[in-house]
């Protein structure tokens, strides 16, 4: 799947977009939070503070119990402070 | 009929209206915000910090449709003409237009709170995040709680 990250979420991982496999255990968003926050340094500094980090699901606002089957891109960012 | 743009060239607000009440010559009652770059952070331009400029991030393809989601539930709402917005990305320098929202519609009540309703949503919805850039370096602007409460009184 694809992930994007966005604002300082992107800033500490050091990328804002990369494509990523992870095991079938990885069930819902919070799963891929814990997976993504055990690959390195900015990976784990980006997760700390779970309330921080909003999460889409094919563009659309969801909770982070949401399940994962058949998404194709997740994103990861924080309140959004538009307008 | 709704037009969603965003966009990092700069835009005049006043000939975007001007054209948006062309298009609705005979919407009895026409309602716009602008929102606009502050010079400032904080409570006020005396207690808070200079802001030189700031950059906007946003989620491209979401934030479109996204948009698009809060002006067709505001045509759900309200019986709606027409409806703009426009939303800056990018860099940006105080008293830049940030955004423009303007509602067409048969009468005032409408127009308002059609045009409250879509700022409200806009702000704690939309994926925009903006980035300030002081004498002390740039930061993340922080979500408000206050934005969050204005949002929910709009909850069905």
């Amino acid at each position: 799947m694809n992930v994007l990250y966005f604002a300082w979420v992107k800033e500490k991982i050091g990328v804002g977009e990369e494509s990523v496999s992870p095991p079938a255990s990885v069930a819902t968003v919070a799963d891929l939070m814990d997976w993504l926050a055990a690959r390195g340094q900015g990976y784990a500094a980006a997760f700390a503070d779970r309330k921080l980090v909003k999460a889409a699901v094919d563009q659309v606002h969801v909770p982070a119990t949401t399940a994962l089957d058949g998404a194709r891109e997740v994103a990861f960012f924080p309140p959004v402070t538009g307008g | 009929m709704t037009e969603i743009r965003v966009q990092r060239e700069a835009f005049d607000p006043g000939s975007e209206i001007n054209r948006f009440c062309a298009c609705n010559s005979t919407s009895g009652g026409i309602a716009t915000f602008i929102g606009q770059m502050r010079d400032f952070r904080g409570p006020s331009r005396e207690a808070g910090e200079i802001v030189a400029a700031m950059t906007l991030d946003h989620y491209p393809g979401m934030a479109e449709k996204q948009l698009s989601d809060l002006a067709a539930e505001a045509c759900k709402r309200w019986p709606l003409d027409d409806v703009l917005v426009i939303h800056r990305v990018g860099p940006l320098v105080p008293g830049d237009a940030i955004v423009l929202v303007a509602t067409a519609t048969a009468h005032r009540g409408d127009a308002f709170a059609s045009a409250e309703f879509l700022m409200d949503w806009l702000k704690t919805q939309a994926p925009f995040w903006k980035k300030e850039t002081t004498a002390e370096g740039a930061t993340w602007v922080e979500a408000r709680a206050a934005d969050d409460a204005q949002a929910a009184k709009w909850k069905r």
